[in-house]
């Protein structure tokens, strides 16, 4: 099988705007499940609400497409009363961190088999562009239109304190690194974590200075900081640069976990 | 006959399960008709706790305790509480030992936290009610009484408590 | 055959979920509803059953929809303010004709009221409180024995009609303890299979119901919250679309409101009746066993939503209908729908069942 054999195409067209990173995502998403030899049937999407939501949409096996932000709960559901499941989550930045940032913590404090993919656009970009809680500072949004004054969710950094498994982060310009990290979160037992950046030109990008689709992935590669190289700035005693973000690898750990497959 | 029993006493000394047991008695084991209601505060231990139940030949419609013929107290405050105000024609199990007043009603005196205290343990205080409560009363056979609390205390104390129910029954019986 | 126990009506609720098949509770605790999740969490693992507590009761409510597309007989169980949390995916459930089971043993409201008193206050939220035009089961049993049978009940109409049903119970019945006649097995009535080959929310029945497509099974469903099309499609913005969709999801419950009726009916010729369900089902059966009058008659209401209506033109001579209800007259005003003689509310509210003589009272009143 390929990765386009996954494909629901009597869906076809999306509805993703021209130069949204979404679909690269589900790309590399549909590749590193591809690879793991699941059977459809045997497997099952679950998204809430927003962009990143009407990504089981587009996928040719059982899907549940929910509430705003209550994917992982409706997935704990799907997982623990059928662990033989393969359950795969795709939500947002507002869908994961704001609405449904308790069921996040939850689910990783459980601990609970699934493999949660988070597209970050740092916005809501389906209706219309209003600040989430990864805007980062200072930039603009329809109700940020002063500039955002709130401390932006560090994703990562919250799945591995709740308990995740394994916690990713990369951008839509790393395509393999994404495909990998999914790869490594599909089987890893437990929760697993990958956050993506990716550029919303039409929500996020024509606001703050990213007027081209290739000014923004541009912007994503070169403010990427490699964990390794993050750490090895600490350890030298080195400041580490406010304007970049940690990519990588963050968390591999093998903490007790439910609904793991018999 | 349709008998209303209300149990007052503190959180802790088995109000609730001594309400349970005599309901358990009489729909288990005198193929009678019982229902059992109790009164829910946030206080886990102390305080006045209440609990009632309704026994009769025939099935019960209306579930609440309306007025008491029945009253078993264990505390000063379930008295003052859920016991001052029985009726005259009602009849009252007062833990001496705990309660220092007295109601208008007939009363029957059962030391029954300080004879536990003395000859066994305290915690079975309730118990030892339970028993005066049957002697005295005859609510429930003595038969039903015995295996409906085998029914309800925890596996290890089953001696302890008939032995509790036996004092009881002779504390309670009446000339 | 059947068993005599002595039960609160939480553990017959319970038990009759697990004598009905139920292999999921998702929950989250509140009084006075917290025994039922209790003994589900120490009987559902033994028997090869998942119970799970949730983060609150929105996601409990998601994950008994999550359990219930694997093919599972999913419940939870919560009270008022729980319930108001749960609103959001109860109408998920509704468009995405998800069978589950909520069972709200009632408090006192608004907000955190009287956790460990008994109410009726939200018979008009089951029915309307998620957003939309929805259509829902709601059951009320008065005794022990109703809190075993009905729930069985729930269970069997939410897998045929592929709608969530509720348990609508009140403090006074979840928390009492009475003789209960505990069956060896109950009726199973099953979700009508999915044909495969066809479209997955495609309805060919009279009934409107289409067969349900597990997960797992190869079917490829998606399953969404928005409006969709018979192949499970988003198709938000075609309004033909979604009006026959939301007609098609009222109609299915509303077409089989006799079918599901269930009440009791004394003196039919009376003057005076007494309609109720729940808790003051109790004190009008004391009132009319008192009183003996041919001239008092009593609608006693075991599936309140869809409102049997039907029941209440059999009171031929009805002068006036008496609703005595732990709220201030909620179905009292959909009794005034349907008839054209005084409903007369009787409220009751501080967490309390209605007195014998305060009902006997009201029969005293001049009409």
């Amino acid at each position: 099988m390929s990765y386009d054999e996954w494909f629901r195409t009597d869906r076809l067209p999306h509805i993703y705007c021209a130069g949204c990173g979404n679909g690269t995502i589900i790309n590399c998403t549909l590749a590193a499940v591809d690879q793991m030899g699941w059977k459809k049937e045997d497997t099952v999407f679950v998204s809430g609400i927003g962009c990143s939501s009407r990504a089981p949409g587009y996928i040719l096996t059982d899907s549940l497409h929910t509430t705003h932000g209550r994917a992982l709960a409706f997935a704990t559901g799907v997982k623990m009363a059928k662990p033989a499941f393969n359950v795969v989550v795709f939500t947002g930045d507002g869908d994961l961190a704001a609405i449904g940032g308790n069921h996040f913590i939850h689910a990783c404090r459980r601990n609970i088999d699934m493999t949660v993919v988070c597209m970050n656009n740092q916005i809501y970009g389906m209706t219309g562009g209003q600040g989430s809680p990864t805007t980062p500072l200072k930039c603009l949004s329809s109700t940020t239109p002063y500039g955002c004054a709130e401390p932006p969710f560090d994703l990562c950094e919250l799945a591995t304190a709740a308990g995740a498994n394994y916690v990713a982060r990369w951008t839509s310009y790393h395509v393999k690194e994404l495909e990998k990290a999914v790869k490594v979160g599909l089987e890893t037992p437990g929760f697993s974590f990958i956050e993506v950046l990716v550029q919303c030109p039409t929500a996020f990008g024509r606001r703050n200075k990213f007027r081209q689709v290739a000014d923004h992935v541009e912007f994503l590669k070169s403010h990427s900081l490699l964990k390794a190289k993050r750490d090895r700035l600490i350890d030298q005693g080195q400041p580490v640069p406010e304007d970049m973000f940690v990519v990588g690898e963050i968390t591999k750990r093998n903490r007790p976990a439910m609904g793991v497959k018999p | 006959m349709r008998h209303e029993i209300r149990f007052s006493g503190f959180g802790g000394q088995g109000i609730i399960l001594s309400a349970v047991i005599i309901g358990r008695a009489a729909v288990m084991y005198d193929n009678k008709f019982a229902v059992q209601t109790q009164v829910y505060g946030p206080e886990a231990r102390g305080g006045a706790s209440m609990s009632q139940v309704v026994i009769d030949d025939e099935q019960i419609l209306y579930p609440k305790v309306a007025i008491p013929d029945i009253y078993v107290i264990m505390s000063q405050e379930g008295f003052e509480k859920y016991g001052a105000s029985a009726h005259e024609s009602a009849i009252m199990l007062i833990d001496s030992t705990l309660v220092h007043s007295r109601p208008k009603c007939k009363y029957i005196e059962v030391p029954a936290t300080g004879e536990a205290k003395a000859t066994l343990k305290v915690i079975v205080a309730n118990i030892v009610m339970l028993g005066a409560l049957v002697s005295a009363t005859h609510v429930v056979s003595e038969e039903s009484l015995k295996k409906a609390i085998l029914d309800s205390v925890p596996k290890g104390t089953e001696d302890l408590n008939l032995k509790a129910m036996q004092l009881g029954l002779e504390l309670g019986k009446q000339p | 055959m059947t068993r005599t126990e002595f039960w609160q009506g939480n553990t017959a609720c319970a038990e009759g979920a697990l004598a009905a098949g139920c292999t999921f509770f998702g929950g989250y605790p509140i009084t006075p509803s917290t025994e039922v999740a209790e003994l589900m969490a120490a009987k559902l693992p033994k028997k090869g059953g998942i119970f799970i507590q949730m983060e609150d009761e929105i996601a409990s409510m998601a994950s008994i929809i999550g359990a219930s597309w694997t093919g599972a007989r999913a419940m939870t169980a919560t009270s008022g303010p729980g319930f108001s949390l749960m609103m959001e995916n109860i109408g998920f459930a509704v468009m995405t004709e998800t069978p589950c089971v909520v069972v709200n043993v009632q408090r006192g409201g608004p907000s955190t009221g009287q956790p460990t008193m008994s109410a009726q206050g939200d018979m008009m939220q089951v029915r309307f409180g998620s957003h939309g035009d929805i259509a829902i089961i709601a059951l009320s049993p008065a005794t022990v024995q109703e809190m075993f049978e009905l729930t069985v009940k729930a269970f069997n109409h939410a897998d045929k009609y592929r709608v969530p049903v509720f348990l609508m119970a009140d403090e006074t019945v979840g928390h009492m303890r009475e003789k209960i006649l505990v069956p060896d097995s109950v009726e199973k009535i099953g979700r009508k299979p999915f044909v495969p080959g066809n479209p997955p929310f495609k309805v060919t029945d009279p009934d409107l119901i289409p067969g349900f497509p597990t997960f797992g099974t190869g079917q490829h469903v998606h399953v969404t919250g928005l409006t969709h099309d018979e192949r499970g499609y988003p198709a938000a913005t075609n309004p033909p679309l979604h009006a026959a969709l939301v007609k098609r999801l009222v109609d299915k419950i509303e077409n089989a409101r006799d079918e599901m009726a269930d009440y009791d009916i004394v003196n039919p010729e009376a003057e005076q009746v007494f309609v109720a369900y729940g808790g003051p089902v109790r004190t009008v059966m004391q009132v009319m066993h008192d009183k003996k009058d041919k001239n008092v008659g009593f609608l006693r209401i075991r599936t309140v939503w869809p409102f049997p209506e039907k029941a209440l033109l059999e009171f031929k001579n009805a002068k006036r209908f008496l609703v005595p209800e732990m709220n201030l007259g909620q179905i009292a005003r959909e009794i005034e729908r349907h008839v054209t003689v005084p409903v007369v509310p009787i409220p009751k509210l501080g967490g309390e069942l209605h007195t014998p003589a305060e009902l006997a009272a009201v029969l005293e009143e001049k009409a």
